[in-house]
């Protein structure tokens, strides 16, 4: 929802990343504010996960160019860590598995670590207990889950609800979603869709990157993006999501490069 | 090193302390003679000897270890931390030598837990079995620890007898430069159930060697769970063979779990001598510093439809080194036989070394045998994943080596002993992060 008095929280100006030296993002700009909800959307290779993992400090993406400030501070001078403790959340196309650590261990660490960095109370595994299952009915999630090792044998559906989950206990100031909808039924991209609305609100913001208009269609946008090799080349509204639905990326590329052509 | 410089070393172990009093049994004396003539005919092994190419024992044969003469006598406070919440039916051992006043809990209802000194009343059940599993033809440290035959563990379940607590075979280091000879009998008979914990701790931080055997018998039909945990000190030498025979239809799971030694190697045979029988055979080493653990296993099919499951994980920090040498064997006759081995390993430093060594030899036509061995660093994306919520860099990679070794440790079937275990593992990631 876009408001009037709305503050910046992320502010990415000219970024520029490679990866094995490969330059990946081409100069992106973008400005979020509290309260809304982005979708980058984008043919395979046009960049889109690349910058959602640069985003959250991801060690194989190297930046190379221009600036990233998150709520004034400069991003990129953050540790991964650093960069979840301050309330930046990425949820993750293909969330690890971890054999060994059960999912309430892992949920209760990650929900303490960042609990004791903001100086609030830490809770102990009783009191998680409670506190985790109740955001789990918000993803209508069986509780047997937390018993389960981290993502181990689960679908890929109940992947992405766990990293939904995660993003409901850390309660970041910006999620980046990345490919959340990817490997969902229609049942699961509705639930996880539904919780990503409830968890958003005016003093946070959502940040959708999917190559598919469908999750758009419960998780509306406030403003649309396109990336094409490396760049945004159009921005508009829910509706712009609608017209890549029918008329594919070709014509937003095709019209980049006529623009670029013009320019040189 | 020279076979004149072995046979002092052994000349030494082998006449530096008395040997046993002569037993009343006369094929208990021939038994030890034949070991005694054993020693006296081998070396002790190099890295030139196949079996031994990554373990080097040299240090071992380069330091005079003392007979223990008198075991000192430790108090219950002592060994309090040791003891095992679920298991009540206790044997403790000092320095190898039985401490009656310190073992838990009679057996009853036919169980047989006790000195193996004093089981003559038994002599014609363990006859069968003691020394007849393990080999010690080709093995000098089995030959000097059956040479010393005295004092040892004796378990026997009567059959169908089911044990509801598990027995807890505890083996205590106290003295400087000395060395023991732990020994260990485990009779299932047909139809029964038990869970063994042998157990091997220090009390004390200086070099000495334990030189174990075990032997353990698994009638038909019949379910032995065996631990054994090894926790001797970081300059302590342990070398252990442990030889199992499976009956028909039995069924065998073992965890072995190194943690302790400066030099360590666990030799295990598992013989499926009946058709049908079904064991797993799973195992972790964490080592750090200058450790070297090594374990060698056999899991030999020797009749049809049998069934093997090994899982062997190393987590090796510092300039460690871990090797495994896991066999499967599959006997010509050994039809429809079920075998998968799996040995994975973590390195956490540069310097941190593995030898792995899976074996198939297939002589049956008709079986199913998977194997695989993996070594590897943490996973960058794993660790990434971690710190993407928050975690540091030292707790994400000390949480990964944890996990990695609690798919092990989650096996164990006594809850404050996986407890246990589980907070050493993370205390040894933490400091190796």
């Amino acid at each position: 929802m876009i408001y009037e008095d709305s503050k910046i929280l992320l502010e990415v100006r000219g970024l520029r990343a490679t990866v094995d030296g490969i330059e990946i993002l081409k100069g992106i700009d973008l400005t979020v504010r509290t309260g809304e909800v982005h979708a980058i959307m984008g043919p395979n290779g046009s960049g889109k996960s690349t910058f959602a993992k640069a985003l959250a400090g991801h060690p194989a993406y190297r930046v190379s160019g221009g600036s990233v400030r998150f709520e004034g501070r400069d991003l990129l001078a953050l540790a991964p860590e650093e960069r979840a403790r301050a309330g930046l959340f990425l949820g993750f196309q293909y969330p690890i598995e971890i054999p060994g650590v059960a999912n309430s261990q892992f949920l209760r660490l990650t929900y303490n670590t960042l609990q004791a960095q903001r100086g609030k109370d830490e809770l102990d595994p009783l009191e998680f207990d409670d506190f985790v299952r109740e955001k789990m009915k918000l993803l209508e999630m069986n509780p047997d889950f937390l018993d389960r090792s981290v993502n181990e044998g689960f679908s890929g559906g109940e992947k992405k609800r766990n990293e939904i989950l995660q993003m409901a206990l850390l309660d970041p100031r910006v999620a980046i979603l990345d490919e959340t909808d990817s490997g969902l039924d229609i049942d699961a991209l509705r639930v996880v869709a539904n919780g990503v609305n409830q968890l958003a609100n005016k003093d946070n913001a959502v940040v959708l990157v999917t190559h598919y208009q469908r999750m758009l269609g419960y998780i509306v946008p406030d403003y649309v993006h396109v990336m094409s090799a490396g760049r945004i080349v159009k921005t508009g509204g829910a509706e712009l999501a609608l017209e890549l639905e029918t008329r594919g990326y070709d014509w937003v590329s095709a019209g980049q490069r006529e623009a670029s052509g013009a320019l040189a | 090193m020279s076979v004149a410089t072995s046979g002092a070393y052994l000349e030494n172990l082998l006449h530096g302390q008395p040997l046993p009093p002569a037993s009343p049994l006369a094929w208990l004396n021939r038994l030890r003679a034949a070991a005694v003539d054993r020693v006296g005919a081998l070396t002790v092994p190099t890295t030139r000897d196949e079996e031994w190419r990554f373990t080097d024992i040299s240090p071992l044969a380069k330091l005079t270890f003392q007979p223990v003469t008198v075991a000192p006598r430790l108090r219950a406070a002592d060994i309090a931390r040791f003891c095992i919440d679920e298991a009540p039916i206790r044997l403790v051992f000092v320095d190898g030598v039985h401490a009656p006043e310190l073992s838990g809990a009679a057996a009853d209802g036919g169980l047989v837990v006790g000195n193996l000194a004093a089981a003559r009343v038994h002599a014609a059940a363990i006859e069968p079995h003691l020394g007849r599993h393990v080999d010690f033809n080709d093995s000098v440290f089995a030959a000097l620890n059956t040479a010393f035959l005295y004092d040892g563990a004796l378990v026997i379940v009567p059959p169908h007898a089911r044990v509801a607590t598990p027995v807890h075979l505890l083996f205590i280091a106290t003295q400087k430069d000395a060395v023991s000879y732990p020994r260990c009998l485990v009779l299932a008979e047909r139809g029964s159930e038990v869970t063994v914990i042998e157990d091997f701790v220090t009390l004390q931080d200086a070099a000495y060697f334990t030189n174990a055997v075990t032997e353990v018998a698994v009638g038909d039909d019949a379910r032995v769970t065996h631990l054994r945990l090894q926790r001797e000190s970081g300059a302590a030498f342990h070398i252990a063979n442990c030889a199992v025979a499976l009956g028909a239809a039995s069924a065998y799971r073992s965890i072995g779990v190194a943690l302790g030694a400066r030099i360590s190697r666990l030799n295990v045979n598992v013989l499926q001598a009946a058709e049908g029988a079904e064991c797993t055979v799973d195992g972790l080493a964490l080592i750090d510093g200058s450790q070297l653990a090594d374990t060698h296993t056999m899991i030999d099919h020797a009749k049809a439809h049998g069934v093997s499951r090994q899982l062997h994980k190393c987590i090796v920090a510092g300039s460690a080194h871990a090797v495994f040498n896991g066999k499967i064997r599959v006997r010509a006759g050994a039809q429809r036989t079920d075998s998968s081995q799996s040995n994975r390993n973590l390195l956490l430093t540069g310097r941190a070394q593995v030898d792995t060594k899976p074996q198939l030899e297939i002589f049956a036509d008709d079986v199913k045998c998977a194997h695989g061995a993996t070594v590897g660093q943490l996973d960058a994306e794993e660790v990434f994943y971690l710190k993407s919520r928050g975690m540091s860099d030292a707790a994400a990679r000390s949480l990964l080596t944890y996990a990695f070794g609690a798919e092990i440790i989650d096996r164990i079937p006594v809850a404050s002993l996986r407890t246990r275990l589980e907070k050493a593992v993370l205390e040894r990631t933490a400091d190796a992060a």
